[in-house]
C-alpha cells in the first residue's frame, strides 16, 4: 500500500515538474534569440531608458539599426553587407572544396581495401580532439610566411582541413548502409569501380551529402578563431562573425545596430537548421545508436 | 551497420585478384586528395609546434626562422614558471569539470522531460537544439548584453523583482564567490561562463541521450511498472543503466571540447576577471606578446595535459572503442 501512494505521489510531482521544466527550458533556449531580435528593432534611447520592456511598443519598432549594420562604411555604416559576401564566400567555398576532397575519401575507406584503410579513420579521429589553437600557431606563422594570411582563401583551405575528418566519417557511415551487392550488378555489367560508385552509390548517398554540406556550411559560416588570427587586420576581408566581435568592442557603435548584426549573424544558421533539422539531427547521431 | 563488411560477400569471382589490385590502386587515388590536405594543414602544422615550441621565436624575427634552428628548454622553462600559468591550469580544469557536468546534467534533464510524446514535442525538441548550432558570436554577444549592469534584462529584473541590492558585474567580477561562508577560490565571472558553457553544449548531450532513450524497449519499462516500480525506481534501474555508456562517451567528448575551448570565454570575458584558461592564454602569448615560442610550448603543455586525463579517465572508466 505505501509503494502505490509513493508512486501516486511521485507521478503527482513529475505531473507538475515536467511542464515546468519544458517551459524553463524552452525560455532559456529561445529567449536570448528573442531578445536579440527585440533589441535590433528597439531606439537605443528607449533601451536605456527602459531596459526591462520585453517587447516594443507601439510605433517605436525602427527598421535603421538594419540600414546602419549593413551600409558600407563610406555610407556611414557598419559594412556587414561586405561581411556577409565574404561569409558566404568562405562558407559555400569550403562546402564545395569538402565534398570534392571528402566523397571520394569516405567512398574509399568504406569501400576498398587498401593499405591503412582503418588506420585513416582513427588517425582523423584523433585530429579532432586536438586544441584547435595549438594548430593555430603554426598555421598563423605558415600564412604569415607565405604572405597568405589575410586572404579568404587561406582561411578557406584551413577549414577544409579541419572538416575533412569528420565529413569523412559521417560519409562513410553512410555508404557502408547502401548495400555492396547494387554495385557488383553494375560490375558484372562491365563498370569499372569509378563508373559504379558515380552511377550508382553516389545517387543513393545524396541525402547524407546534403546534410553534410548543411553541416559544413554551419561550421564554417560560425568559425571564430582562424578568422580573428588570419583576417583581424584587413577590414575588407572580416567575415560577419569576425565583424560583430571587433565591432562589439568599441564604444562607438550602438548595442542596437550590433543587434541587428547578430540577427543576420545568426538567421541563416537558424533557417537552415529548421529547413533540415530532421536531417541534420539524424545525421549527426547516426553513429551513436550503435553503443 | 549490417553490411559494412562488403569484402565478405562473393565478389564477383572471374578476376577478383585483378579486382582488388584495381581496388587498392582506386583506393590510394581516392583518399589522396584528402591525406594531402589533412597532411600539409593538420598533421605538419603539429610537428612543427614542436619544432616551434623548442626555438626562440618571435612574431617579430618569424621572417628568418627556419623549421631547424637553435632548440632548447628554454620556453617550456619560461613558461612553466611564469606567474599564472598554474592559476591557468587550474581554472581549465574547473571550467572544464563543471561545465561538462553542467552541459550533460541539464542535456538529460531535456531528454527526460522530452521523453514522452505530446503534441509540438518535434518542434520543442527542435528549439533545444538552437544554443547549439547559433554562431558563438551572436550568443556571446547576447548574453553580455542581457547580463550587463547598466541595462541588461538580467540585472534589471534581478533588481526590481528578486530584490538583488544592486546590479551583478556577471562578466566582469573578479571577486570570488563565497556561498554560506565557503571560500571556493571561483570567482563570479567564472561561474558565468561555466553557466553558459552549460547553456552552449547541453543540446548536444540532450541529442545524443534522446537517441539512445529511444532505443530503450518499451517492455522492460512495462514489466517493471507491473511489478510496482515508481518513476523513480524506473529510471535508476532501467533507464540511467542504460544511458551510461552513452553518459561515459559524452563526458570524454565534452571534457575534451571544454578543455580546449577558446572561443566562449574570450568572447564573454577576454580571459579578465578569474576566468583566463590556458587556450586564451595561449593566445595572449601569440598575439599580444608576439611570443610565438612560449605560445607554442604552453598548448602542448595543454595537449600533453589532456591526453593525460583522457587516457587516465579510459583506463578507469571505459574502454576505448566507445569513444569511436
Amino acid at each position: 500500500m505505501s509503494s502505490m501512494s509513493r508512486d501516486a505521489l511521485e507521478r503527482r510531482v513529475l505531473g507538475v515538474l515536467r511542464p515546468l521544466v519544458i517551459v524553463f527550458l524552452l525560455v532559456i533556449t529561445l529567449f536570448p534569440f528573442y531578445y536579440m531580435v527585440l533589441l535590433s528593432f528597439r531606439p537605443l534611447e528607449s533601451v536605456l531608458q527602459d531596459p526591462g520592456a520585453l517587447w516594443p511598443k507601439p510605433g517605436e519598432i525602427e527598421l535603421g539599426t538594419y540600414r546602419d549594420v549593413l551600409a558600407s562604411q563610406a555610407d556611414g555604416g557598419q559594412g556587414f553587407l561586405n561581411f556577409i559576401k565574404n561569409s558566404f564566400i568562405v562558407a559555400i567555398g569550403t562546402v564545395v572544396l569538402t565534398l570534392i576532397v571528402a566523397i571520394p575519401g569516405a567512398y574509399a575507406v568504406s569501400r576498398l581495401e587498401f593499405f591503412g584503410r582503418r588506420q585513416i579513420g582513427a588517425l582523423f579521429l584523433g585530429i579532432y580532439f586536438f586544441p584547435a589553437i595549438l594548430l593555430a600557431i603554426p598555421l598563423f606563422v605558415f600564412f604569415t610566411r607565405i604572405q597568405q594570411r589575410g586572404t579568404l582563401t587561406g582561411l578557406l583551405v584551413v577549414y577544409v582541413a579541419q572538416v575533412a575528418a569528420v565529413s569523412i566519417y559521417m560519409l562513410r557511415n553512410y555508404f557502408d548502409t547502401i548495400p555492396a551487392s547494387l554495385e557488383e550488378a553494375a560490375a558484372i555489367d562491365g563498370c569499372t569501380r569509378i563508373q559504379a560508385m558515380r552511377h550508382v552509390s553516389l545517387p543513393l548517398a545524396m541525402p547524407a551529402i546534403a546534410s553534410n554540406a548543411l553541416f559544413v556550411f554551419m561550421i564554417a559560416w560560425n568559425e571564430f578563431l582562424f578568422a580573428l588570427l588570419f583576417l583581424v587586420e584587413k577590414r575588407d576581408n572580416w567575415t560577419v562573425s569576425l565583424g560583430l566581435s571587433q565591432l562589439s568592442g568599441s564604444i562607438e557603435v550602438p548595442t542596437t545596430v550590433l543587434m541587428a548584426g547578430s540577427v543576420i549573424l545568426t538567421l541563416p544558421i537558424i533557417a537552415l537548421f529548421f529547413l533540415s533539422e530532421r536531417w541534420l539531427a539524424g545525421g549527426l547521431t547516426a553513429g551513436a545508436e550503435k553503443g | 551497420m549490417t553490411v559494412s563488411d562488403t569484402r565478405s560477400a562473393p565478389a564477383v569471382r572471374r578476376g577478383r585478384s585483378a579486382r582488388s589490385r584495381e581496388d587498392r590502386r582506386t583506393g590510394y587515388l581516392l583518399i589522396s586528395p584528402t591525406l594531402v590536405i589533412v597532411f600539409t594543414m593538420v598533421v605538419l602544422p603539429i610537428l612543427w609546434t614542436f619544432s616551434l615550441a623548442f626555438q626562440h621565436v618571435r612574431l617579430l624575427n618569424l621572417r628568418r626562422t627556419g623549421l631547424i634552428g637553435d632548440f632548447n628548454l628554454d620556453n617550456f622553462d619560461n613558461v612553466l614558471t611564469s606567474p599564472g600559468f598554474v592559476d591557468a591550469l587550474i581554472t581549465t580544469l574547473v571550467y572544464s569539470v563543471a561545465g561538462t557536468a553542467c552541459a550533460i546534467g541539464l542535456g538529460l534533464v531535456a531528454a527526460l522531460a522530452l521523453r514522452r510524446p505530446f503534441r509540438g514535442r518535434g518542434l520543442v525538441r527542435a528549439c533545444m537544439l538552437v544554443p547549439y548550432v547559433a554562431p558563438v558570436v551572436a550568443a556571446t554577444f547576447v548574453w553580455s548584453t542581457m547580463l550587463n549592469p547598466q541595462f541588461g534584462v538580467v540585472n534589471h529584473y534581478g533588481t526590481t523583482l528578486l530584490g538583488w541590492d544592486e546590479p551583478i558585474a556577471f562578466l566582469s567580477s573578479g571577486r570570488p564567490i563565497s556561498p554560506f561562508g565557503l571560500d571556493l577560490h571561483v570567482s563570479m565571472s567564472l561561474v558565468t561562463v561555466v553557466l553558459f558553457e552549460g547553456w552552449r553544449s547541453f543540446p548536444f548531450a540532450f541529442l545524443f541521450l534522446t537517441a539512445r532513450m529511444q532505443a530503450i524497449p518499451d517492455t522492460l519499462e512495462e514489466a517493471a511498472t507491473m511489478d510496482g516500480a515508481t518513476p523513480s525506481q524506473r529510471f535508476r534501474h532501467i533507464v540511467l543503466p542504460q544511458l551510461l555508456p552513452t553518459i561515459a562517451v559524452l563526458t570524454v567528448l565534452r571534457f575534451i571540447w571544454t578543455f580546449n575551448n577558446f572561443d566562449d570565454i574570450y568572447l564573454l570575458t577576454g580571459g579578465g576577471s578569474g576566468t583566463q584558461v590556458v587556450a586564451v592564454r595561449v593566445y595572449d602569448y601569440l598575439i599580444n606578446r608576439g611570443d610565438i615560442g612560449a605560445a607554442a610550448a604552453q598548448a602542448l603543455v595543454l595537449a600533453a595535459i589532456l591526453a593525460v586525463l583522457v587516457t587516465v579517465y579510459l583506463k578507469l572508466f571505459g574502454r576505448p572503442e566507445e569513444v569511436a
